[in-house]
Order: structure tokens, then C-alpha cells, then sequence
């Protein structure tokens, strides 16, 4: 089949147009910005057309693939440019489209490294949101690990050249995981092909016949093509053993690479397990899942763990979300239907409670010059909208019901249990523990006394300063008391609490721009708790199929 | 019987010629012309610098050089163009023009221009990069008495005669017909349809590359030590490829390399000949493209060489080596391959465990490529051995991606200097991005491209080798070899660190803006490196084209 549906093509090309005419515009900071946020909102268009376009009904009646677009690529590795999306990757489109221009408005005046341009960041981001699209949209194998592996370099580029301080470090080490991780993707990815040559007497990378092919392949072999994906994705989304380098990254990455790399890119691992491990080694799917469920539970419960014991507020995100992708695992290795579909609308909303607890995170950081959790206290008082965005936030990744999570975690856990019990009320636990950290923090950094070093600091800055003598001990010892104290000390101290009443512009609650960005974030996160249908009727039909894919029948009987 | 006889016998017999007197046997020239141009320009280079006055000879030569690639690419095609795709057999049964050869021809010609584009760049080193006469003969002419006490400790940039070696103002000019010597010895290599053709091609393309590493304007005792040390070994591997040649003509009774297949299958002999005349001759051949174990020479004279020689060598006798090595394996060893391959997934776990760790070690970006390149050729033996169709047509390939994309690196490498010459320590190319961004993006693209990130030749060429090795059961080499991969990119990925997210130090180098002859160069190899990664299919198919003859 040649050509097809260009809706598609063109959702994939536009963000790398955008990237080109941003790099090329690179001197002129205001106009990069504005052109690069048209090319945004124009990709957020251009999906809503897509998602419009996209039939609910054909993809019920059996279309595995609709919208699709092929032209032959390399024919000796019987490779084409094919396109498609199924359900699943639909959602993931409109997440991508939504977060990149919440993300270019987050990052309007986002401080960067000496001698880096705003232009060059915004022509990356949109270079990645092009790739991102790439990964989604691919429906031939090797297509999608060409954009699999090149969405790397972007962001790399992002981290080592915009990042925090040890960012050369950080960099280095996600590109080298993910690099690793890759290459053995392309071993299997090989041996598919050659199992395929084998079986269909020629290679193919077309997904659909190497699903179709799936089941005559022995047991065997299935394994450790499954394998060689499944460790690229459990790098990639992350697993457990496989998760060091997320830390580092998320900690030292820029605020938005953060948010597209913890909302997306790491989508990218589950939406791996949905679309390549399960549907192509339905044998060994059903026979390691025990295996990938081991590892959830424990990422469920390690990462809240951690997430609890976190200094550093980046890096608490970042462990948050591994917490997440515990769930996510949890729900796609049940094999029910109302399990896979909570995984597959989890991945969605963790990409926005996550991206937006991650852009909370980045906006206190912004006002306090630090991320650790004890330079800050009592930010309600003099900051109340982001205070209460950062509950909302905190709020919709602990799953309170109400918010888009809930429904995807209640999915999940409903939809495990009958097959998994055991792993299910492990899981469980970690519904707790996200209590604790998501409140713990919140508590720690908005309540109580203003508070903590770099509230300080900032006090210390503000323009009208005028009592800035022996400031210096004031912050340490305030710093080293903590707490409730440092509101009563001497009289020679500056009282913040006071100070926070007469005038607050030293710590400046949210402003227009940034309600902006946060704004689209919240309504998302209150529509998805209470009417989560559109996206679902989006996500059941497809993942019906993945589970007769697997050849497994729905342990539940259906979603209701 | 002596060798001279068997040959003479095989020659008779296969031509069915009267014993009596020695007819010319029939040669097609069409399909070797351009073999024959190319060493008709190398003659045509002597004479120029036995008649043309000083000053003429840089732009004559040029001239020549470009005309001569430029008429025997044209051959090429044409005769590409209507060959059938079984291949002949040419010049007594000695040279065979076949699908591979013609695509090794078309390569090595490709490369052999972007070469001699950085060979004849005058822009980058005032004057050109090459000097005729030793250091040290220089330095006592100058230095009177005391000249003899010149030796190795003035190795690095303190050579005694570097000021005066810098006011010669003309290029040493030689170096052009030295090069088509090469280039042509290469051709003939690659062609090359039996032992003792493709030994006399052996030397033919090494004698002229001993000298050219000796040439270096600048750094001359580092360049003549690594001609030596070149030679040296080049001798030793000289002498276990004819060493190999005895055993085995003693074995097959026919140095052809159809005869020795033939010999191998239905022989009641014993294979310890065979066998050992094989592995005396892959040394030989390993050492020619710095293979595994036998790479000793590569970090150090891809160094001491003038970059556009190194860039040469990289490349060009990558090609030629390996399109012998291709030759010798699935025409004359492809039925007994279940006996030796055992040994050769030693020597290629070794040589990509050897180019991928000890490259993590290194402080030089042209010893850095060197180890890169030995890492590359134990990708390229997985394709090698892979005794299919499959097997050869990647491994052409992989010679064409990795030869462009080397060939961009070594030039971009010559730009980036400062007062000693080429700034080849990393720790200078800190912060690069900042001084000349264009530089460090196309050197950063490069890179990536070595380690085989999609959209880049180097993922393509890697998954075609991969592909084909993996279909003829070697997996586990398979494996060995992504792992090393993974372990490269780290060394790749260093430089980009310390372009993008270093700080320039305050005297570091500069980068010179490239003359035209550079720039082409590095055009060519960049877009080549694209376009191989984006749409490969034609270069695919043309490596496809055929098998070998016989």
C-alpha cells in the first residue's frame, strides 16, 4: 500500500518545521518564542482535528489501525514509512499536544546557562514533540525504533546544554542507559526479522503481519525477543532495576524537558509494553508476567519509599513517578480489560498530575532559587495560588477521588485483582505511601510558619531591603532551628510572618503567564475525575484488541 | 614444481594456449580502464614532477588528479551501467571485475576523491600539510655541527626544524602520484582473483602509503616514527600474507582462488596447510584493516600521519582490506567456513572489546577514531564471515557509510587548530560549540553517526551487518558487538560533552574557516552520511547487485 491518510504526516513534520524555522530565527529571542508557540497551539490544532477524525466506532468494528499512511522505505530490510494510530496512541498524541505548549509558556522566562538562547530550547522541544509524535504514530517496527532511538538526541541536548549543575553528568548518563537499552531493542528487533524471514519466507517490519505471525513462533524464541523489548521499555518507563538514571535526569533536567520527559518520553515504555511486548510475544507475555509484576509492585512500593525520604523536590517527583509507572505495569501485565484500560488512561493522566506537580515544583523553585524541601515553609501565606495549585497537584497524584487519577488507579486495581490478588493489595500499600509523600511535602513547603533558607533568601533580595545587616546568621540559624522557632527568635530577626503581611512581593504569588499554563492543567484534572468517558471510549475498543491479541479472554467481563 | 611453473601451468591450461611461445591473453579493457586510468594518472603525476618547474606542479597536479578520478569514475559507471551482473574474469583469470568490485571501485574512487581534495587543500595549512625532507637532515643543515644531536626528544612540537619547515612555502607535490600508486593498488586488491595478483596489489598499496605518512609539515618526528613503525609492521604482515600464499599454493597446487575452493572440497589431504596457510593470510589481511589483535599500528600512525593521509588510509585501505578479506573468505574459504569461523568470532570479539574500551581511554581524537575504527572493523568481520548474499552486500555497504562518515571526521579534524597545527588533544576541543557552533554540529552529527543513532549511516550500515550475521547464526557475536556499540557511544558521546556542555578554555584552539577543497569534502561526506541514513535503498541495491565471480 502507498500513501494514505496525510493527517498524520503532517502532525509529525509540523513540530520539526517548527524546530527548523525556530533554530533559524535564533537571534531574536521574542519572535523564536511567539513563532514557536504558533507552531505549538498549530500541532494542538492539527491533533484535535485528528482526534475528530479518528472513528470510535470503526476501531470497535475491529480497524486496528485507522488514519493510516505508508510508502515504502527500505525494501531490502523490508522496512516502510507506516503510519497509524490505534486508541492508545491517539491519547498519547493529545497529551504530547497539550504539555508542549504549557511547557513553552512555562519556560517564557525560564533562566537558562550562560550563553544558551532561548531559541535553541524551544527549537529542541519541538524537535522532541516531532519525534515524540513519531513514536506514537509508527506501525512498522523499524520505523518506530528509528524514532525511538533518535528521540534521544534532543533530549540529551535538552539536559546537558539547559540543565541543572551536574547536568553534563546527568546527560550523559540518560543518553547512555537509554543508548544501552536500545541496542538490545535492536537485537530483537533483528531477530524479528529474521524470525519473520523464517516464517513469512520474507522480512517484514510491518506490525500487523508480524502480529499476525505472532502466534506460530515457539515459546522459545518469543522469550527472548520479548526480552530485548522489554528491557528498552523498562528502561525507558522506568522499572525498577532499571530506573537510576530517572533521578538524575528529572533532578537536572530544566524544568520543561522534565515535564515532557516524565509526561511522555517515559510514556513511551508503557506504551512499548501495550503496543510491541504484549500483541508480538503473546507466549511470552502470559508466561514472564509474573516476572514484570514482581518488578511493578516492588517499583510501586520502592519508588513511594524513596519518594517519601526525597530532600530534593525534583528528584521527589521523579521517584513519585516510578511509583506511577508501578501501576502502570501493574495494570498492562493483568491482562484484564479494565486493568489495560486504566493503565493505558493512567499514562495519560500521569502525564499531566506528574507534568503539572512537576511545573508546581519548578515554579517554587523559580521564586526560592532552591530544591531542597526544608529551604522552604509556609509558602500559603505569602504565595496562596501556587500553594493551592501545588495541593491540586499533589492532590491528583495521590489519586484523591475526583481527580482524572483516581479513575485510572481505581481501573487498574479493580481490573487486576481477579487475575492478580496478591500483587493487587501489594499495590495497594502504595496508595497509602503516595498519601504520605504527596501530603508530607505539601505540608513541609506551603504550611505552617513562613519559613525555611531560601524563603529567606528571597526576603533577603527583594528590592526594598533595608534591614539587610546580619541577615547571614539570621538564615543559618533560622535555617539550622527550623520549624515553628524561627517565627519567635530575638527581636533583632526579621519576622517573616510579619513581613509576609505587610507586603508579599518578595515572594510573588503566580502570576498572569503562569496561571495561563497552569490553568489548562487544573481543568484537565477535575474533567478527567469526573467524566473520563470520551477518553475511554477512546482507549476501550483498542485495548480489547491487544488483550485478543494476547489471546487471553477478559477475566472481568467487560467494563461497565 | 616452483610457483613460478604452477602458475605458468595454471595460466596455460585455463587459456588453452600452445606451450611453445607466451601469447598475450585476451584483456577486457572496458571493465578495467578504470584501474588503468588510475595508474595511468599516477604515471602521468611522475612525470609532471620530473618536468614541471616548482611552481606549476600544485595546480598540474590538482588538474591531473581530478581529471584522472573524475575519467575513470565515468568509465565506471558506463561500464557498470551495461555489465552483466555475473561478473568476468579478466588478464589471464588474475583479475576479476564483478558486481563487488565495480561497487569497491566506485567507493574507493569516491573516497579517493574526497582524499585528494583534503591532500590538495592549501587554505587550512598555509602551503599544504606535506614537506619532503627528514627532520633531522633538515635540522643539521640549519643547526651546522650540533644537527646530529636531533633525535627523539624534540618528539612532540619541539621539533628543532619546525620554524624552517614552516617558511618552505610550496607543498611537497609527490604525494599526488603516490597517492593513485595507492589508490590504483587498491583497486587491484579488491580485484585481485588470485594470491599472488593480490599480494603484488599488497604492496603496491602500502609502498606509497609508508612514504606519505612520513610527509607531515608539522609534528615531522611524530610522522616519520609512525611511517617507520608503519612500515615495520606493514613488512611483518607483507610476510605472513606470502608466507600464507606458499602454504596454501602448497596445499591447493593453484594460487586461484576458485582452484583453492575446489581443492578444499574434494581433497583427502590434510588441512593443516590449508588451515595454516589461512591463518598466516588473514593476519596478513587483518593487519591491512586493523583488526582485533593486529591493530597495534593503528592509534600510532593515524596520529604521527598528516590528517588528509590518515583520513586516506581510514578509509580507502579500510575498503580495500575488507573487500579482500570478503574475496579471500567467500570465494576460496566459503565451503569449509564451519572450520575456521570458530577463530575468526575471536579475533572479532576482540576487536570490538579491544576498539571499545581502550577507545574510553584516550586523550586524542585521532587516536580516538583510531580505536573507534578498530571496534568498526570488528562490525565489519560480522558481515564478512556471514558467508551469504546478505552477508556480502552489507558489509559493501558498511564500507561506504563508515568510509564517508571517517573521511568528514578527519577533515573537520584538520580545522581545528592553533599554533603547533592541529589541536588533536580533547581537552582543547572543550567548548567548541561556543567558538564555531557549524563545526561542532557537524563534528557532533559525525559522531552520532559512528555510534549508530538512527537517521545516520552508521545505524543503517550497523543494522544491515547485525542483520545479516544474525541470519547466519551469530547471535551471540551479535550481542557482543551491540554491547560495544553501547560501550563506543560513550567515547562518541565525551567529545560532544566537551564541545556542547564544556567551557572553552582561554587559549584554546581556533577554527579555521575551510577553503573550498575542505569544505567539499566535508559536504560530501556529511550529506552522504544522511542521505545513507535516510534513504539507502539505491546504495543497498547496488550492493546487492551480485556475488562474486567463481
Amino acid at each position: 500500500m502507498t500513501g494514505g491518510n496525510l493527517l498524520l504526516l503532517a502532525l509529525l513534520i509540523l513540530p520539526l518545521v517548527g524546530s527548523m524555522v525556530v533554530a533559524a530565527l535564533g537571534a531574536n529571542a521574542r519572535q523564536a518564542k511567539l513563532v514557536a508557540f504558533g507552531f505549538s497551539i498549530a500541532s494542538l490544532a492539527l491533533t484535535a482535528v485528528v482526534w475528530f477524525a479518528y472513528s470510535v466506532a470503526e476501531a470497535t468494528a475491529g480497524a486496528r489501525f485507522q488514519l493510516e499512511f505508508s510508502v515504502p522505505w527500505i525494501p531490502s530490510f523490508g522496512t516502510s514509512f507506516a503510519l497509524g494510530i490505534d486508541g492508545i496512541a491517539l491519547v498519547m498524541l493529545a497529551l504530547i499536544a497539550v504539555l508542549v505548549p504549557i511547557v513553552l509558556g512555562f519556560s517564557w522566562e525560564e533562566k537558562l546557562p550562560e550563553g544558551r538562547t532561548v531559541a535553541g530550547f524551544y527549537a529542541l522541544v519541538l524537535s522532541m514533540q516531532g519525534l515524540l509524535v513519531g513514536v506514537f504514530v509508527a506501525t512498522d517496527v523499524f520505523l518506530f525504533y528509528v524514532f525511538f532511538e533518535a528521540m534521544l538526541v534532543p533530549m540529551y541536548f535538552m539536559i546537558g546544554r539547559f540543565g541543572g549543575p551536574r547536568r553534563q553528568y546527568a546527560a550523559m548518563k540518560f543518553f547512555l542507559y537509554s543508548l544501552l537499552g536500545g541496542l538490545i531493542m535492536l537485537a530483537s528487533v533483528i531477530g524479528l526479522f529474521v524470525v519473520s524471514e523464517e516464517q513469512l519466507g520474507q522480512g517484514t517490519f510491518t506490525w500487523v503481519d508480524l502480529q499476525r505471525m505472532a502466534a506460530g513462533v515457539d515459546e522459545s524464541t518469543q522469550i527472548w525477543l520479548f526480552l530485548g523489548f522489554f528491557v528498552a521499555f523498562a528502561i525507558k518507563a522506568p522499572l525498577v532495576p532499571f530506573h537510576t538514571w530517572l533521578p538524575d535526569a528529572g533532578a537536572e533536567a530544566p524544568v520543561g524537558a522534565g515535564v515532557l520527559l516524565v509526561g511522555v518520553l517515559d510514556k513511551v515504555g508503557t506504551f512499548g509494553f501495550l503496543r510491541y511486548c504484549l500483541p508480538l510475544f503473546p507466549l511470552a507475555s502470559q508466561r514472564l508476567a509474573p516476572l514484570v509484576l514482581t518488578l511493578a509492585v516492588i517499583g510501586i512500593l520502592y519508588g513511594a519509599l524513596l519518594a517519601v525520604g526525597q530532600t530534593d523536590l525534583k528528584r521527589f517527583v521523579s521517584y513519585t513517578s516510578i511509583a506511577h509507572f508501578g501501576f502502570i505495569a501493574l495494570g498492562i501485565f493483568s491482562f484484564s480489560v479494565p486493568a489495560l484500560t486504566g493503565a493505558a488512561l493512567y499514562m495519560v493522566n500521569h502525564g499531566i498530575s506528574t507534568g503539572m506537580l512537576f511545573i508546581m515544583v519548578g515554579l517554587l523553585i523559580a521564586r526560592g532559587g532552591s530544591r531542597l524541601i526544608e529551604d522552604y515553609g509556609g509558602v500559603s501565606t505569602l504565595a496562596p495560588l501556587l500553594a493551592g495549585s501545588f495541593l491540586i497537584a499533589s492532590l491528583a497524584s495521590l489519586a484523591l477521588p475526583g481527580t482524572n487519577s483516581f479513575v485510572s488507579e481505581f481501573l487498574v486495581l479493580v481490573g487486576s485483582y481477579p487475575r492478580q490478588p496478591v500483587f493487587t493489595i501489594l499495590g495497594t500499600v502504595g496508595i497509602i505511601l503516595a498519601a504520605l509523600y504527596a501530603l508530607w511535602v505539601y505540608q513541609q513547603t506551603m504550611q505552617g510558619p513562613v519559613r525555611g533558607a531560601a524563603v529567606f533568601a528571597a526576603l533577603e533580595r527583594r528590592p526594598q531591603a533595608a534591614s539587610a545587616g546580619g541577615s547571614t546568621s539570621m538564615v543559618s540559624s533560622a535555617a539550622s532551628a527550623g520549624g515553628s522557632t524561627s517565627a519567635g527568635g530575638p527581636g533583632t530577626m526579621l519576622d517573616p510572618a510579619v513581613e509576609a503581611g505587610r507586603d508579599t512581593s518578595w515572594f510573588p504569588d503566580l502570576g498572569r503567564r503562569e496561571i495561563a499554563v497552569v490553568t489548562p492543567l487544573i481543568v484537565l484534572i477535575v474533567v478527567l475525575g469526573f467524566f473520563p468517558g470520551p477518553v475511554l471510549d477512546v482507549i476501550t475498543p483498542s485495548v480489547t484488541a491487544t488483550l485478543n491479541e494476547v489471546g487471553l479472554a477478559d477475566p472481568v467481563g467487560g467494563l461497565q | 614444481m616452483t610457483l613460478a611453473q604452477g602458475i605458468s601451468a595454471q595460466g596455460i591450461s585455463a587459456q588453452g594456449i600452445s606451450a611453445q611461445g607466451i601469447e598475450v591473453p585476451p584483456i577486457d579493457y572496458a571493465a578495467t580502464l578504470p584501474l588503468l586510468i588510475v595508474l595511468g594518472t599516477a604515471c602521468v603525476g611522475v612525470l609532471l614532477e620530473a618536468f614541471l618547474p616548482r611552481q606549476q606542479r600544485w595546480p598540474a597536479q590538482v588538474a591531473v588528479s581530478l581529471v584522472g578520478l573524475g575519467t575513470a569514475a565515468l568509465t565506471l559507471g558506463l561500464y557498470a551501467g551495461r555489465a552483466s551482473t555475473d561478473g568476468i574474469v579478466t588478464f589471464a583469470g588474475a583479475v576479476a571485475v564483478d558486481r563487488p568490485t565495480l561497487f569497491l571501485w566506485g567507493t574507493l574512487l569516491a573516497l579517493g576523491l574526497g582524499s585528494v581534495l583534503l591532500i590538495a587543500d592549501r587554505s587550512v595549512e598555509p602551503g599544504g600539510a606535506f614537506l619532503p625532507s627528514a627532520a633531522v637532515r633538515l635540522a643539521a643543515a640549519r643547526g651546522g655541527g650540533d644537527g646530529s644531536g636531533h633525535g627523539p626528544k624534540g618528539r612532540d612540537d619541539g621539533d628543532p626544524d619546525s620554524a624552517e619547515a614552516r617558511s618552505a612555502s610550496t607543498m611537497q607535490t609527490e604525494v599526488f602520484p603516490l597517492f593513485f600508486f595507492a589508490l590504483g593498488g587498491m583497486m587491484a586488491f579488491v580485484a585481485a582473483n588470485d594470491l599472488l595478483t593480490m599480494f603484488i596489489a599488497l604492496e603496491v598499496l602500502s609502498l606509497p602509503l609508508y612514504l606519505m605518512c612520513g610527509l607531515g609539515r608539522r609534528k615531522r618526528l611524530l610522522s616519520q616514527e609512525a611511517a617507520v613503525k608503519y612500515f615495520l609492521l606493514g613488512a611483518f604482515a607483507s610476510a605472513f600474507f606470502l608466507y600464507g600464499l606458499a602454504l596454501i599454493y602448497g596445499y591447493a597446487g593453484s594460487v586461484r582462488f576458485t582452484a583453492i575452493a575446489a581443492a578444499s572440497v574434494g581433497s583427502a589431504r590434510s588441512d593443516a596447510l590449508l588451515f595454516g596457510g589461512l591463518a598466516l593470510l588473514v593476519v596478513g589481511l587483518m593487519f591491512k584493516g586493523s583488526v582485533g589483535p593486529f591493530h597495534t599500528w593503528t592509534p600510532d600512525v593515524y596520529q604521527g600521519a598528516p590528517t588528509p593521509v590518515t583520513a586516506f588510509m581510514a578509509t580507502c585501505t579500510k575498503v580495500a582490506a575488507f573487500g579482500a578479506i570478503l574475496r579471500v573468505l567467500h570465494v576460496a574459504f566459503g565451503d569449509t567456513r564451519w572450520e575456521w569461523r570458530g577463530v575468526l568470532w575471536a579475533i572479532a570479539i576482540a576487536s570490538m572489546v579491544i576498539g571499545a574500551v581502550i577507545g574510553l581511554t584516550q586523550t586524542d581524537v585521532k587516536r580516538l577514531i583510531a580505536y573507534s575504527s578498530v571496534a568498526h572493523a570488528g562490525f565489519l568481520l560480522l558481515g564478512a564471515m556471514a558467508i551469504t548474499p546478505a552477508g556480502i552486500s552489507s558489509t559493501l555497504f558498511y564500507l561506504l557509510a563508515y568510509g564517508f562518515n571517517t573521511l568528514a571526521v578527519f577533515a573537520v579534524i584538520t580545522l581545528v587548530r592553533d599554533a603547533d597545527g592541529e589541536a588533536s588533544h580533547l581537552s582543547q576541543w572543550a567548548g567548541l560549540a561556543k567558538r564555531s557552533p557549524v563545526v561542532a554540529y557537524t563534528m557532533a552529527f559525525l559522531l552520532l553517526a559512528l555510534a549508530g543513532v538512527p537517521l545516520t549511516s552508521g545505524f543503517t550500515a550497523k543494522f544491515a551487518v547485525f542483520a545479516a550475521a544474525l541470519a547466519d547464526g551469530m547471535l551471540p557475536l551479535v550481542i557482543v558487538a551491540l554491547v560495544a556499540s553501547a560501550v563506543a557511544a560513550f567515547f562518541y558521546l565525551r567529545v560532544i560533552v566537551l564541545m556542547f556542555f564544556s567551557e572553552p578554555a582561554a587559549d584554546g584552539p581556533t577554527v579555521t574557516v575551510p577553503g573550498p577543497f575542505t569544505t567539499v569534502a566535508i559536504t560530501l561526506g556529511v550529506l552522504v552520511t544522511l542521505l545513507l541514513g535516510v534513504v539507502p535503498t539505491t546504495a543497498l541495491e547496488w550492493a546487492a547487485g551480485g556475488g562474486f565471480v567463481g
